[in-house]
């Protein structure tokens, strides 16, 4: 197993390279000069020829790309064009904001679509079951920035139920241990904290769950449908045992095999949801960081928050294969 | 009396009408005694013992009518709850194939425990303790090593003898096994059946046998019910089948087995094929395949007669007295 | 020649066999009431979209700032934007960008994924492992972040948003085309194509592609519904379509300061988003469903 993922972590290598080579490329070929970012509308051409120089910007793009690298592999993704501050710090200050965020969206898209998923298969062609899909063709078709917009009206600005934006209320902000803020919270036993943490997340973490939920939801119940006509089905049941435990643990147990790739595929793809879902919801994570910095043309920010973006996706991805690979028997690491 | 099964009828609503698949039939089965079903596909064989369990499924499908008394009571009376208690336990069934009936994901340690813990409350050790003695019953080689293992790791006959162990760790009264060898081997076949013989001895079960197969019926059983289209066609002993057919459907079957002692140039074939169930024909169901079909046959279906002391479905045995045939 | 021409004529058959098939799936889809729905609704879009100028009883691109943020009234069924533009006109006009928008940016992957799936699944080899590499790339971004890092270098605009839209979506296709090239190119028919001399190209678009249509075509009917909910999204953020053209998405954008007080100003473009997504997911769904013979009972 231990061998597998080393295997596996071994073989990322390339895709890492190549990700980082075309962000790279992109933001270097097709972005507007940074020196004249930085600098601002009124500067000379002389001003901006020597900031090119001492930025490197004048070297050809392959030595710049190595001194990126270099730095890259050293933890350094260069600092902001704007606050100067390095990326990397930037990021992994709101980083625990923007995995809070969506772990709690794939929590809430996990209970919900995997329960609807099911009953709907149970109830197969019933009313519940109608019901169920048409939600979940709603969950497909809706924008989530839209519905998170709507949620805020009817919540937040009509009942007056939860806050409009933000983490958590001013001031309240928990002792900094995982950077969590829930869980953070909870181990200082920070209740008024916790509560208000909790009021925060989740109009944001059902919006960008929206979307995931539907998807578990079909899945949960097309893989059911195909499962309890199974012949092991109809062994369970000749048994004796009861309907609750057939479905739940016979059948249920097979389907998860497919639902938990389903899902940590959503996992990844909330990363680029969290973008607009942040930006909603002012949410002080990677997100709405990188939305303000594309708006500023702050390449460095960019090109970090996409990168790194994308070595947590792709080792979600990854985390996913190996899941899937302890749950069914049936699969040897090779 | 272990189970009586009096006008049975089951049907399954389908795309375009109502089909009968289980249409009056009755049986029953003695304490130790071997009983089977025999039939082609669709001859309602396997419906009936889907009945039998209460595992039709609904919808499309649904017991209509009849009674079915497992030691006097009728099962379809039954709670689901009290259907379940039996289920298992009393009665228990071992399917076609063995390759798809064991959950992929669960050692078959815990698939067999798992009926040992609902119905004889063990602790999950002593059902797995009873698991591995029910293996080795079976003829599982070092038990104690493969109640870890997952189904997948097994070959067919050993799935199969897993699924014997399963259907028999409860020590049931009845067992039904739907076409236990169809889906192996010849010569685990063999095997199978001996094995199904052996316990049933030991343990004093009887067996509910479904199979189209009759050179297994010959080996293993005391009694015969032979099912053409939802009805019983003839019921006799296995002696009085295979010496003396008398419905001309049991007579097709037996030429149809290929004998090693006789040289025919080709293996006999019953003529035709077996009737659209949407679409029956309004007298007799075999009437159109039948070399000694009648004016009478097309019009009307034939009633059960009792004939020598046996029951035959055919019109020629209805005003004939005895012997004259 | 004698050989040759029968297998000709086998091929041909083969090629007709495909084309009764489509009216089997055609029947099939007529009686899936949901697909028809989205049929429909996917017509009448597309009829809005052409003749929607007709239809608007405003200019959409011009408003009056004294009406600015007005609810919905007889004057403004849909009410009035912060500019005081009639957002009844400008749903209607920013029909044509989103439908041209997904339409022609699945087009576009569609092309470039069946060129890149069919040589990978053809060739195999070397030319396979790098151009799936490089799809491999591609996917290790969540699709929305990348298109957004497009747009950010290449700028604003549709012809942009397209190609952002288009470039992540890619993958998908090529993988779908690899796999079912692979699946059918031992096939006999194949061989006997390539026995008679046809050359790859001839090979790949006349006999194999025709026969492994229906899932890039299912895929494709649903990647519209993607390509416009991430149209809107990039819209949203602003980076989209530039104003003063209509775009739901980025209607949505501009409202997002007044809806508060004004909910209605983003009420109706999500709701337009939602229906056109909605048609096309049923539409995809439908075929799917008439195409996979699995299915079908």
């Amino acid at each position: 197993m231990v061998k597998y993922i080393i295997k596996r972590l071994i073989l990322l290598i390339p895709v890492l390279l190549g990700v980082s080579i075309m962000v790279f490329v992109v933001m270097h070929v097709f972005q507007a000069d940074p020196a004249s970012i930085i600098l601002g509308q009124h500067a000379t051409a002389e001003q901006i020829e020597k900031l090119r120089q001492e930025l490197g910007l004048n070297n050809p793009l392959y030595v710049q790309y190595w001194d990126f690298l270099k730095g890259a592999l050293q933890g350094d993704l260069g600092s902001s064009l704007i606050t100067k501050t390095p990326v990397v710090k930037e990021i992994l200050s709101r980083f625990p904001a923007t995995i809070e965020l969506a772990l709690a969206a794939i929590i809430i898209a996990s209970i919900f679509g995997i329960s609807i998923g099911v009953i709907s298969a149970v109830k197969q062609n019933s009313i519940v079951d109608y019901i169920g899909m048409v939600f979940a063709l709603l969950g497909v078709s809706m924008p989530i920035f839209w519905l998170g917009l709507i949620l805020i009206v009817i919540f937040a600005v009509q009942m007056h139920l939860l806050p409009v934006a933000g983490r958590i209320q001013i001031g309240l902000e928990p002792a900094h241990i995982t950077g969590f803020y829930l869980i953070d919270s909870l181990l200082t036993g920070n209740m008024a904290s916790f509560k208000s943490a909790l009021s925060h997340i989740i109009l944001p973490a059902v919006a960008l769950g929206s979307y995931s939920t539907a998807i578990i939801a079909r899945m949960t119940r097309s893989t059911m449908l195909e499962i309890i006509g199974q012949d092991y089905i109809r062994t369970a049941r000749a048994k004796g045992l009861v309907e609750k435990v057939v479905i739940l643990q016979h059948a249920l147990r097979n389907a998860l095999i497919p639902i938990i790739t389903v899902i940590g595929l959503q996992l990844g793809s909330l990363l680029g949801g969290a973008v607009l879902t942040e930006t909603v919801f002012s949410w002080p994570g990677v997100g709405s960081y990188t939305v303000e910095a594309i708006l500023k043309s702050d390449y460095p920010v960019v090109q970090g928050a996409v990168i790194l973006l994308a070595v947590v996706f792709v080792l979600v991805n990854l985390a996913v294969d190996l899941l899937y690979a302890y749950l069914d028997p049936r699969i040897k690491y090779s | 009396m272990l189970l009586q099964v009096k006008n049975l009828k089951t049907q399954f609503k389908v795309k375009g009408g109502v089909v009968n698949a289980v249409d009056g039939v009755d049986f029953e089965i003695d304490r130790g005694e071997v009983v089977s079903i025999v039939g082609e596909s669709g001859s309602g064989k396997s419906v009936t013992s889907l009945s039998i369990m209460g595992l039709i499924p609904n919808p499309p499908g649904k017991v209509i009518d009849g009674e079915i008394l497992f030691k006097g009571e009728d099962l379809l009376k039954k709670t689901k709850k009290e259907l379940q208690n039996i289920r298992g336990n009393e009665i228990s069934m071992i399917f076609q194939e063995p390759m798809t009936s064991l959950n992929p994901v669960f050692t078959i340690g815990k698939q067999i425990s798992e009926a040992l813990i609902k119905h004889k409350n063990m602790s999950r050790e002593e059902a797995l303790k009873k698991s591995i003695e029910m293996l080795e019953l079976v003829g599982i080689p070092s038990p104690e090593k493969r109640v870890k293992d997952y189904p997948h790791q097994l070959s067919g006959g050993m799935r199969q003898r897993v699924m014997i162990a399963m259907a028999l760790a409860c020590g049931p009264e009845l067992l039904i096994a739907d076409e236990p060898t169809t889906a192996l081997d010849v010569t685990i076949q063999a095997q199978i059946l001996d094995l199904m013989l052996k316990l049933k001895d030991k343990l004093g079960t009887s067996i509910l046998l479904i199979t189209h197969d009759l050179g297994v019926v010959a080996e293993v059983s005391d009694r015969v019910v032979v099912m053409y289209c939802g009805k019983v066609v003839e019921k006799g002993t296995v002696m009085e089948i295979f010496e003396r057919p008398l419905h001309p459907y049991t007579e097709g079957l037996l030429l149809s087995i290929p004998r090693v002692d006789e040289k025919h140039d080709k293996l006999f074939m019953i003529p035709g094929v077996v009737p659209n169930p949407l679409n029956m024909p309004k007298g007799c169901a075999f009437a159109d395949r039948c070399h000694r079909c009648e004016e009478i046959c097309k019009k009307e279906v034939p009633p059960l007669v009792e004939y020598e002391g046996r029951q035959v479905r055919c019109f020629r045995y209805l005003n004939h007295k005895e012997g004259k045939v | 020649m004698e050989l040759n021409r029968e297998e000709n004529v086998m091929l041909e058959g083969g090629v007709e066999k495909t084309s009764s098939p489509w009216r089997n799936i055609w029947s099939e889809l007529v009686k899936n009431k949901a697909a028809m729905v989205g049929l429909s609704i996917i017509v009448i879009l597309i009829l809005i979209a052409l003749f929607g100028k007709y239809l608007m009883p405003y200019d959409p691109n011009t408003g009056v700032l004294a009406e600015s943020l007005q609810k919905p009234s007889s004057a403004h069924i849909f009410g009035t934007d912060e500019q005081g533009r009639d957002i009844f006109s400008r749903i209607i006009d920013g029909t044509k960008i989103s439908l041209r928008v997904g339409i022609t940016a699945v087009a576009i992957a569609l092309t470039a994924g069946i060129i890149f799936g069919s040589f990978a699944g053809y060739y195999g080899g070397k030319i396979d492992m790098y151009i799936m590499r490089l799809m491999d790339i591609i996917l290790a971004f969540p699709s929305l972040l990348l298109a957004i890092a497009f747009m950010s270098a290449l700028g604003k605009g549709i012809d942009k948003a397209i190609i952002a839209i288009s470039i992540v979506t890619i993958p998908e296709y090529a993988r779908i085309v690899r796999g079912s090239i692979l699946s059918v190119k031992e096939n006999e028919y194949v061989q006997a194509a390539k026995a008679i001399g046809n050359n790859d190209m001839g090979i790949i678009f006349k006999h194999i592609l025709p026969n492994v249509m229906s899932p890039i075509i299912v895929r494709a009917t649903l990647g519209i519904s993607t390509a416009i909910l991430e149209t809107s999204a990039l819209g949203f953020l602003g980076l989209g379509i530039q104003p003063p053209q209509a775009e739901w998405g980025s209607m949505l954008g501009a409202g997002r300061g007044y809806f508060y007080n004004a909910p209605h100003i983003v009420l109706f473009p999500g709701i337009a988003i939602t229906i056109t997504v909605l048609a096309f997911n049923l539409f995809g769904d439908g075929l799917r469903d008439a195409l996979d013979p699995k299915l079908r009972k």
